[in-house]
């Protein structure tokens, strides 16, 4: 692994999406417009009794679940092309390495994922009151490690795709049963055991987990740091797969 | 003389088909060695084993003395894929400088190459909007901006027009008169009297491995094309 390298295909990555303006566009504004739509929804509903507002507990989950899903099909489309117009063919006979490949995409998505985090919790906590007893700064990086996590589930799964079509179609496999079991629909401690089993496995969860503490808690908390960890553990370990299922020699 | 490139008995299956059934044949040191055969007859194949991302069944293929694919090989071997492989949504330039930095090297080396292909003044362009020979030349640059000892060009002259295709041909002479070894493939006949040696290629199985000169005495004419006709057609004869 080579610093110089992964930066280089790093600003390579962000050379491109500059490249194309509407998708940063869109990387930057869509989120913060569709939490709009979900303080709109929300807005004139009463909270349930004893409860804080609905729009506080789903709107600071959705600013983790957005970087990951737009990171994951962002990335494994990026990775797809790649592999289609046969640059991944010539970048692995040049002396970069598959995890300075990868990690240079995860570094170039990571900023792109601060950029849009940034924009979507400035939004959240001043035009739709979003209220977050802990740091926004706190938020930012939760956001930004999640869409770390989109990135490396993102060029793993574009491993096992042939075509856009596959591609796109392991976004709901690889997404919302995380969404499903993360704790947001139904709350944790209620699932079945075998489901909060499943759930306990799942990086997701320990997203949501995070901002909900940074939600309810002024100071950072153990639990959120511990969550936070274990959130960059799974990427870690999901670019390392990757890494591995990239192969240098094919038929 | 040295070989930089020696291949034995090399067995490549691509899907249900044997590719290459058991090639074996050398490329000479500093010298412009043309791959030659029709569409389908394996030239890309052969080529990706050399650079090493083709999966061989059997078989050795070395590169300046190490296993194909080597590590130690990946700064001093470029590779022209058939298809330009470059990044469309970056401007010539942007591209240059991306692959210099593989290969160490600054924006002086990425400028340099850009003007080797004759592409200074698309530089700032981006190369979905050049033509398709354009975007082969970029392709090419990305190879040469590496300064690599071994050149690996899968039909770099493909779409070229006459004029470009020579000058590339001079280039190709330069490099190897400066050390280079080259190793260009093509399916046009044409492009072999350009070559120090010629490598033919008939449905994965080495036909001829001479000079241009040899291969018109052999055949008793000066057309290249017809050279390569008499001896598919002498082949056949031998095993019919
Ligand atoms: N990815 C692939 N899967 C299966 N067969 C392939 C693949 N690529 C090429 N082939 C087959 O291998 C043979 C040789 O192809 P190739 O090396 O590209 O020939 P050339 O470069 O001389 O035109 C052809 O018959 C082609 O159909
Ligand atoms: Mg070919």
């Amino acid at each position: 692994m080579t610093a110089t390298l992964t930066a280089a295909t790093g600003g390579r990555v962000l050379r491109q999406l500059r490249h194309d303006p509407r998708t940063l566009a869109m990387l930057t504004v869509l989120p913060g417009l569709l939490l709009g739509l979900l303080y709109l929804l929300w807005r004139d509903v009463p909270a349930p009794p004893g409860q804080q507002p609905v729009f506080d507990r789903v709107g600071l989950t959705m600013l983790g679940i957005f970087p990951f899903v737009v990171m994951f099909l962002v990335t494994s489309i990026a990775m797809l092309r790649e592999r289609t117009s046969g640059t991944l063919e010539r970048l692995l006979t040049t002396p970069l390495s598959r995890l300075d490949l990868l990690l240079g995409y995860g570094a170039a998505f990571g900023v792109a994922a601060g950029v849009q985090a940034v924009v979507t919790v400035t939004v959240a906590t001043t035009l739709y009151d979003l209220d977050v007893a802990g740091s926004p700064g706190l938020v930012v990086l939760i956001a930004v490690v999640d869409a770390v996590l989109g990135v490396a589930l993102g060029l793993l799964a574009s491993a096992f795709a042939r075509s856009e079509f596959q591609a796109v179609q392991f976004m709901p496999v690889v997404v919302l049963p995380q969404f499903f079991l993360c704790g947001l629909l139904v709350p944790r401690e209620q699932m079945a055991g075998w489901l909060q089993a499943i759930s306990d496995v799942l990086p997701l969860t320990y997203a949501v987990e995070a901002l909900q503490e940074v939600g309810a808690s002024e100071t950072a908390t153990a639990t959120m740091w511990r969550d936070v960890a274990v959130v960059a553990g799974a990427a870690l370990l999901a670019l390392a797969l990757a890494a591995a299922t990239l192969r240098r020699r094919t038929s | 003389m040295d070989d930089a490139v020696t291949v034995r008995d090399l067995v490549v299956d691509r899907g249900a088909r044997r590719v290459l059934p058991g090639l074996t044949c050398a490329v000479p040191a500093g010298r412009v060695t043309g791959l030659l055969g029709p569409s389908g007859s394996g030239k890309s194949t052969l080529l990706r084993a050399v650079v090493g991302v083709q999966r061989v069944r059997s078989g050795e293929v070395v590169v300046l003395g190490r296993p194909a694919g080597s590590p130690a090989l990946r700064s001093r071997v470029g590779y022209v894929t058939q298809e330009p492989s470059v990044y469309a949504d970056l401007t010539v330039r942007e591209n240059l400088r991306y692959f210099a930095a593989l290969y160490g090297r600054g924006a002086a080396a990425a400028d340099a190459a850009i003007a080797d292909v004759g592409l200074r003044d698309a530089a700032g362009q981006l190369v979905r909007d050049l033509s398709g020979g354009q975007r082969g030349r970029v392709s090419l640059a990305s190879a040469l901006v590496g300064e690599p000892e071994l050149l690996v060009l899968d039909e770099p002259t493909v779409g070229l027009d006459p004029v470009l295709r020579a000058e590339l041909w001079e280039r190709f002479a330069a490099l190897a008169a400066a050390g280079t070894t080259l190793i260009v493939s093509s399916h046009v006949m044409d492009e072999a009297r350009r070559c120090d040696r010629l490598l033919l290629l008939r449905e994965g199985e080495l036909l001829s491995d001479s000079t241009p000169e040899q291969l018109r005495a052999e055949s008793g004419t000066d057309d290249l094309e017809e050279s390569f006709l008499h001896l598919i057609r002498t082949r056949q004869g031998v095993a019919a």
